[in-house]
């Protein structure tokens, strides 16, 4: 019988296998993953489970007799550590062997470590995973001073859920504002003035040079030789895709695994798809790697429809959000190589967006407190682009109006 | 826990008890019902958990909010008693609610 085994049972990793059964496949599916969890979502460790709101069994994306009625063989804990292209085999942890007519990577990211003295002190956590996530939540309870290192989306969205303990919270960012890669400057700002608005100390162009530790503190060194002293350290500074296995399996890796638009890897048989990947998407012109919910279905849709050989182009909008506070943060499209923006609404409470353009195509939408505003930019993006920027920023103007 | 019956595309009724103070998507999630797909695990992000309340129900249940709203522009075949599921939480008095599955992909 035919059988199709996925690599890392993530969220891209389970979409390929419903995926595979929606489209009727009927053979043997195996799904791989190293983690103890079945697969469960990322997005709410540093949200509402980091509050405590839910419990780990409310993560989960499928109960678990769910992988039972899909025919799947959902085997976690198990790390598969290598790839034979040409045998047509996969080798596990614990030496077995397995074969696959086709095999998807959906191997995910991992974070990044901070490469300075002290790193590997107990009190510096990173947030990945949901035992990330517990660590993190028990070591919040004991906190009193936090420092989060890296103003991004996830050292962001920490720093909220901290100072909602009532912790006292610094960030430190390397660069000269917060979110600096994905957001326009004046999002930037917007972002910071909430977060110090909320009792958070931002300190930016400050590169960690050392933690300190001693009994009582862990204390953060700058280059510039400020201190911080810190009950919990928490880095998020980035992940870096998981390539290994395709590196030593030979397939094309560009930082990420590189695929086309099909989602198919430099061997005709293995698709990658999800965080790891460096993919095309045809609604852009240049190759790109994402870390977001929207990439991981989307694409797992697109490398299951070439698992089947019935592939579908990747061409899907790239949405992503982000909840901070009482902020909801939503993005869509790809605001790398704007050359312009416009605003709509006065950045404040009352939520405002941000067009980012090119030429005379909206590229990529934020915003922020405006659902609506955020769902007609999507179908704005799906359809070209193309609208009057003067219409777009005049608030009396319905979004939704510009779209026919 | 009061129960909640889903009847999916093919018009098969599920069953599922679900807790109060959980979404009916959590519910159809943990009971798997298809069709209900919840890609952004109950956000409001995505609109995969689209259905709609059955007309005697449709008043206690009750309409979108304004985010809610807004994603369900999103959602295939909207109608007047479209609900994202992520954001009904149950509670007693939703004891038998019927919930049609919409085609969510
Ligand atoms: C804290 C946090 C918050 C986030 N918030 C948002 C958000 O608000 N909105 C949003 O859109 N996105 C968010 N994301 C991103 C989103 O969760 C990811 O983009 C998504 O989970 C990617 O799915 P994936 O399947 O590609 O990778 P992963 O979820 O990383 O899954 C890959 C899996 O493969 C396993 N694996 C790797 N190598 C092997 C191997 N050799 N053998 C077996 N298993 C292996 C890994 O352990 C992992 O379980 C967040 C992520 C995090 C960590
Ligand atoms: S689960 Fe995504 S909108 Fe309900």
């Amino acid at each position: 019988m035919t059988r199709h085994v996925i690599i890392g049972a993530g969220q891209a990793g389970l979409q390929i296998v419903e995926s595979l059964r929606k489209e009727g496949f009927s053979g043997e599916i195996a799904l791989i993953g190293d983690e103890a969890s079945a697969p469960y979502q990322r997005p709410p460790l540093s949200k509402k489970y980091l509050l405590g709101q839910i419990t780990a069994e409310r993560l989960l994306f499928r109960a678990p007799e769910h992988y039972g009625r899909l025919g799947v063989e959902l085997r976690l804990s198990t790390r598969v550590t290598a790839i034979d292209p040409a045998a047509h085999t996969v080798t596990l942890a614990e030496g077995s062997q397995l074969e696959w007519d086709r095999l998807a990577l959906a191997t995910g990211a991992r974070v990044r470590k901070l490469g300075v003295p002290g790193a590997e002190d107990p009190r510096v956590h990173v947030l990945r995973g949901v035992e990330d996530a517990e660590a993190l939540r028990q070591g919040l309870e004991q906190a009193a001073r936090v420092v989060v290192i890296g103003g991004g989306f996830i050292g962001l969205e920490v720093a909220a859920i901290a100072r909602k303990l009532g912790l006292e919270v610094k960030v430190v960012e390397a660069q000269s504002r917060v979110l600096p890669r994905v957001v326009a400057p004046l999002v930037s700002t917007f972002f910071h003035e909430l977060h110090t608005g909320h009792g958070v100390r931002i300190l930016l162009d400050q590169q960690v040079a050392a933690l300190v530790p001693s009994a009582d503190a862990l204390t953060v060194q700058t280059q510039d030789g400020t201190v911080i002293p810190a009950d919990l350290v928490v880095v998020g500074i980035g992940v870096l895709p998981n390539t290994e296995l395709a590196e030593a399996a030979g397939l094309a890796c560009d930082a990420g695994i590189v695929v086309d638009e099909f989602a198919r890897t430099s061997h005709p048989h293995i698709v990658s798809a999800g965080d790891c990947t460096r993919h095309r998407n045809l609604l852009f012109a240049a190759p790109h790697r994402l870390e977001s919910v929207q990439n991981a279905v989307d694409q797992a849709k697109v490398a299951a429809s070439t698992m089947l050989d019935a592939p579908v182009p990747y061409a899907q909008v790239p949405w992503f959000w982000s909840d901070q506070y009482d902020v909801k943060l939503q993005m869509v499209g790809i605001s790398t190589g704007h050359d312009s923006l416009v605003v709509r609404g006065v950045p404040g409470p009352d939520g405002f967006s941000v067009f980012y353009r090119s030429g005379d195509r909206v590229i990529a939408v934020d915003s922020i407190n405006k659902p609506a505003e955020h769902m007609a930019a999507r179908k704005l993006i799906a359809a070209g682009g193309q609208c009057d920027p003067e219409r777009l920023a005049d608030t009396s103007t319905d979004l939704k109006t510009l779209l026919q | 826990m009061p129960k909640v019956t889903f009847i999916d595309l093919e018009g098969k009724s599920h069953q599922c008890d679900i807790a109060n103070g959980l979404s009916v998507m959590e519910g159809a999630i943990a009971g798997g019902v298809p069709g209900i797909l919840a890609i952004c695990g109950g956000s409001c992000a995505c609109s995969t958990c689209h259905a709609y309340v059955d007309d005697a129900w449709a008043d206690k249940v009750g309409g979108p909010n304004e985010i809610e709203d807004a994603t369900l522009d999103l959602a295939n075949d909207r109608r007047t008693h479209s609900r994202l599921t992520c954001q009904i939480t149950m509670q007693p008095e939703f004891e038998g609610l019927v919930i049609h599955v919409a085609k969510n992909d």
